[in-house]
């Protein structure tokens, strides 16, 4: 058996395939909400990774499609950019 | 099966909206059901700045807030999730001119003759608080060690999960399109699911509030302007306990959450519109302002900018009351802002005006009437 709490979906914010797991066991199975309890996808690879795995196992446990379960919103910036090169100040290096 | 009646129904399933149910509910009303269109905390809530503050410069604002901070410190007991707590890690507004000094001492005495312990501090107190500051133009600040900040996912999730447990019944991907009228007396709503009856109907849509009054005849002016935030990467856990605010530099406000990225904004503002699509301008203004507030934040990356609503009205305060025109119609939105940090005092003055008639709390300060009456009120400290 995989031990579930050693499988990271969320490199950004170290959450496990047991942290997903528990909350859809506890009823809550809208993405959105998986989202904002344990911040999967909110972190620098903008849910790159992640997203599409907690689409998965959202879809394997409850049964829903991935249509409706829904993709959250990315943002921007898709990459992470340093506040010195939006001000204009990238060349010290 | 939705109920097709309730005693209460709630338009809005932000943090207004669930808090107000569950006052509702600790007074003996059970049969209360709330309707959002999207999921709980999509509208406004989830997209706040997560800032909590005592620190205003009018007495009914601080009234409301030395309340509403009472609550928030002990609600995460109240809902058994004691994973919500409200951050005690102050806001520190940093001055900069005699004339901005002269008005946040008058704010201290009047802060401090309601019981909130602001008090006005040198810049080298300043840095005391929060090291990485540029202090190098700053003549003054004031700091308030009550106020804070609270996670809005947490305190939507666990007040949502309470509420359920207690019977109420909580309809996502629900919207309500009418608010049903007879003879001047609500008689429900109806939703993209359905027709409900209520005998009283509470609207707590913020943003879209002027939808449904509008419809219904009722004036109230209540605006949506496009405002926006910023996530940092996470840095070193402490750097920038309180939230900081400076007029100066872009009424930019910002603060390190829980999980060591930085949140903020800039008074910046678009609108009125319901486009939320974020902008460049905002993103190169924060770094801008930011970086002169504290220079070493050149070397942290932005990771996250979305757009959200002030629900603004002509002085930037709440309505909040009763509709004399429609028996059984109440409304709490147009918070400008403030929605998140006011909501336990708006639900408990709320639903004690619901089920008694009146509130102890300085509700006539957001009477809906006072624009038709013309009688602004000063506009309260606001940032973002």
């Amino acid at each position: 058996m995989v031990d579930k709490s050693k499988v990271i979906i969320c490199r950004c914010n170290d959450v496990t395939q047991k942290d997903i797991e528990e909350l859809i066991d506890q009823g809550i199975t809208d993405i959105e909400m998986i989202k904002r309890l344990t911040h999967v996808g909110m972190g620098p690879c903008q849910g790159r990774t992640c997203i599409p795995l907690v689409a998965a196992i959202i879809a394997r446990k409850t049964g829903k499609s991935y249509d409706e379960i829904g993709i959250p919103a990315t943002r921007i910036p898709t990459k992470p950019v340093q506040m010195r090169v939006l001000v204009g100040d990238d060349d010290e290096e | 099966m939705m109920k097709n009646k309730v005693d209460i129904a709630i338009i809005g399933g932000g943090i207004i909206g669930l808090y107000t149910a569950f006052e509702l509910a600790k007074r003996g009303v059970e049969n209360i059901a709330i309707y959002e269109k999207r999921y709980i905390g999509s509208g406004s809530t989830f997209r706040c700045g997560t800032g909590i503050r005592q620190q205003f410069g009018d007495e009914a604002n601080i009234n409301m807030m030395k309340r509403a901070v009472e609550k928030w410190t002990t609600l995460g007991d109240e809902i058994d999730f004691p994973k919500f707590k409200m951050a005690k890690t102050g806001y520190l507004f940093l001055l900069y001119d005699e004339k901005e000094v002269e008005s946040f001492k008058r704010n201290v005495a009047l802060q401090n003759s309601l019981g909130v312990p602001s008090k006005l501090i040198t810049p080298e107190e300043a840095k005391e608080i929060v090291s990485t500051l540029d202090i190098s133009e700053v003549i003054a600040a004031t700091f308030n060690p009550t106020d804070g900040k609270a996670n809005p996912f947490l305190a939507v999730y666990g007040l949502a999960r309470k509420l359920r447990k207690m019977g109420i019944e909580i309809n996502e991907y629900t919207e309500v399109k009418d608010i049903l009228v007879k003879d001047s007396q609500v008689e429900g709503v109806r939703t993209s699911k359905g027709e409900v009856k209520a005998d009283i109907v509470l609207n707590a849509a913020n943003a879209w509030a002027k939808i449904f009054n509008e419809k219904l005849g009722l004036n109230i002016p209540i605006e949506p302007y496009k405002h926006q935030g910023i996530v940092s990467e996470p840095f070193k856990l402490g750097e920038i306990k309180p939230m900081i605010v400076s007029f100066k530099y872009g009424g930019a406000y910002f603060t390190q959450k829980a999980n060591g990225g930085l949140i903020g904004g800039i008074a910046l503002k678009y609108g009125p519109t319901w486009d939320l699509t974020p902008t460049y301008e905002f993103l190169r203004e924060v770094s801008k302002n930011f970086t002169k507030i504290i220079p070493a934040l050149k070397h942290i990356s932005i990771i996250r900018q979305w757009g959200g609503y002030y629900a603004e009205t002509p002085d930037h305060n709440a309505v909040i009351g009763k509709i004399k025109e429609i028996e059984g119609y109440y409304l709490a939105a147009g918070f400008s802002g403030h929605g998140f940090m006011l909501s336990p005092a708006v639900a408990e003055g709320m639903a004690d005006l619901i089920t008694k008639g009146h509130t102890t709390l300085p509700f006539d300060f957001y009477d809906p009437y006072r624009f038709e009456r013309g009688e602004l009120r000063e506009q309260p400290i606001q940032m973002g």
